[in-house]
């Protein structure tokens, strides 16, 4: 089996109102279940905001520390699944289904190579 | 013919920095004097054979890299042997088998690969039923043939649906086709696309990664997925089409390679999968529009518009398969828009002369054309048939009203026609203006400066 990961990609700023947001999560649960009722799911999790994100880098031993996400843009990973399937079509299956519930959140589906034991 | 038969072997092997065998070959052919048709029938076999044997090796091997490599070892292998002892009974069963023996070596060769995963290969059962189906192919219209051949057809689909994947850009889907399924090499796709060729190298390997590292499987897709899958196959197809039938750049109108590649692989597509109508439209539309190839240009090279064209040159063979072709899918009552489109150039296929073209029947498909498949170039299009039926005032109110197309040469050229016919003269000379700057192609820029030059 290969092993997936979907990232979640969200527009920076507030997110939305509690109404809107918790039959989301409602739904995006009932998901979780699926896959784990189906064997492909591996791990989950969300991100606090872009905002509270640190980039550290080495220079010569010493650590230089950058306010902020690594990437710039109005767009930031905001969570991840890591699935397992037997193809891309699979994973896409699983993907689109995300992004279903999430709409119109985009999410990319991308092979792992070292897979999670 | 025979010389180009040659000299593609040889291109290709260079492909892979491994040229001196492919040359060796050709050389000893030519200094044993061997019957030149020899090189031309490998050409001709080799165009015919090279996707399926590339197809059966990718299943065995799970490989594509590894199936190509193998498959050109054994056509640089068929070159001197064939020379000598002639083209066997199946080529294609021993182009299948030699590839597969070479595939085995060069596993064996390389350290990096594993050692077991070349004895698996080799002991697996699937390579022991895989020998069975060779010798069948190898038999050729042997009695057990049936179904060795078909099993390399399901290759040969499972082949254009990787290539077609919709994961897959629509750039990359081309190239993947034109090599894998074509055997062009990568320098021929680069200038038939104009690009150089290390980006079109680039473009391909970075296409086989993905479908190595991401997986994209291998297979026929399932009912439920088909009409979606089998519509993006098309769509390479009708773009490798066109591509060779109004190049979008350069300095020649069409490339005969590209189009004739394309049906080839259409008509491929319609021997694999005879019940799907669509596919059998494209290849009636692509016939249907190649047909007229011949009266298209002049001998200049200048381009001559379907109202100016001499009928007489048409391909006569290429109508009468066209129209056989749409009849057969029509009478499915399932007319998508590409047997639309075909019917829509059998009508003109229809016309001795452009005057007594019936423009009524072509607006009533290009109706039912814009409801299957509606978008603003489908639209154009019909404006031009409304204009031919209503007139051009009527057709003009339709063009100025679509949106989008400003930056489409042929929005332009259609309205730079209306307006000149309207007899708004100093409109359609901007509006020819507008046409040759945004087209890409050298004889339609020729030709729209000559249109506006005699207003």
């Amino acid at each position: 089996m290969k092993q997936y990961l979907l990232s979640i990609y969200q527009p920076d700023g507030d997110p939305p109102p509690p109404e809107v947001l918790e039959p989301i999560m409602v739904e995006l649960g009932k998901l979780n279940d699926e896959m784990k009722a189906a064997g492909a799911w591996v791990f989950a999790v969300g991100l606090n905001p872009p905002s509270t994100a640190t980039v550290v880098r080495d220079n010569n031993g010493d650590a230089v520390l950058t306010d902020g996400p690594f990437t710039e843009g109005k767009e930031h990973l905001g969570g991840f699944t890591i699935i397992r399937a037997t193809d891309l079509d699979e994973a896409l299956s699983w993907g689109g289904r995300v992004a279903t519930v999430l709409a119109p959140l985009a999410i990319e589906v991308r092979p792992i190579a070292w897979p999670i034991e | 013919m025979t010389d180009r038969g040659a000299d593609r072997l040889t291109r290709h092997e260079a492909d892979r920095g491994a040229d001196r065998l492919a040359r060796h070959g050709a050389d000893r052919l030519a200094g044993l004097g061997a019957d030149r048709v020899t090189v031309s029938e490998i050409e001709r076999i080799y165009r015919a054979e090279y996707g399926r044997a590339v197809a059966v090796l990718v299943r065995h091997f799970g490989d594509i890299e590894l199936a190509e490599e193998a498959v050109q070892d054994a056509f640089a292998a068929a070159v001197p042997r064939w020379g000598e002892d002639g083209v066997p009974p199946s080529p294609a069963g021993w182009i299948i088998t030699t590839a597969r023996n070479r595939a085995v070596d060069r596993l064996r060769r390389e350290s990096s690969r594993d050692v077991r995963e070349v004895a698996a290969v080799r002991a697996s059962g699937a390579a022991v039923a895989e020998s069975a189906e060779v010798e069948a192919l190898g038999s050729d219209m042997d009695d057990g043939i049936g179904t060795a051949l078909n099993e390399a057809d399901d290759d040969t689909l499972r082949l254009i649906f990787t290539c077609c994947h919709p994961a897959l850009a629509p750039a990359a889907r081309v190239a993947l086709t034109l090599r894998l399924l074509g055997g062009l090499t990568t320098g021929e796709i680069a200038r038939a696309f104009l690009v150089p060729e290390t980006t079109m190298g680039q473009r391909l390997s970075r296409a086989k990664g993905k479908i190595r590292d991401a997986r994209i499987p291998y297979r026929i897709p399932r009912d439920e997925e088909l009409p979606d899958r089998l519509g993006a196959v098309l769509a390479v197809l009708y773009l490798i089409f066109n591509e060779g039938y109004a190049a979008s750049g350069g300095p020649v109108l069409t490339r005969d390679d590209l189009a004739g590649e394309a049906i080839r692989l259409t008509r491929l597509l319609v021997a694999l999968m005879p019940d799907e109508p669509e596919a059998r439209g494209l290849l009636a539309l692509m016939l249907l529009i190649e047909a007229r190839r011949p009266a298209r240009t002049t001998a200049e090279g200048d381009l001559v518009l379907l109202a100016d064209q001499d009928r007489t040159l048409w391909n006569r063979a290429y109508i009468t398969e066209g129209q056989g072709l749409l009849r057969d899918c029509l009478r499915r009552g399932r007319p998508g828009p590409y047997q639309l489109q075909a019917t829509i150039n059998a009508v003109h296929a229809d016309a001795e002369t452009a005057g007594v073209t019936d423009w009524a029947q072509i607006l009533q498909i290009y109706d039912h054309l814009a409801a299957v498949a509606g978008g603003p170039v489908v639209a154009l299009h019909r404006a031009v048939a409304v204009a031919e039926v209503h007139g051009p005032a009527v057709g003009l109110a339709i063009v100025d009203g679509l949106e989008g197309l400003e930056r489409h040469h042929v929005w332009h050229t259609v309205r730079a026609d209306l307006l000149r016919r309207l007899g708004r003269t100093e409109a359609a000379v901007t509006a020819y203006g507008k046409a040759v700057e945004l087209t890409g192609n050298v004889a339609e820029r020729r030709y729209l400066e000559r249109r506006a030059a005699t207003l």
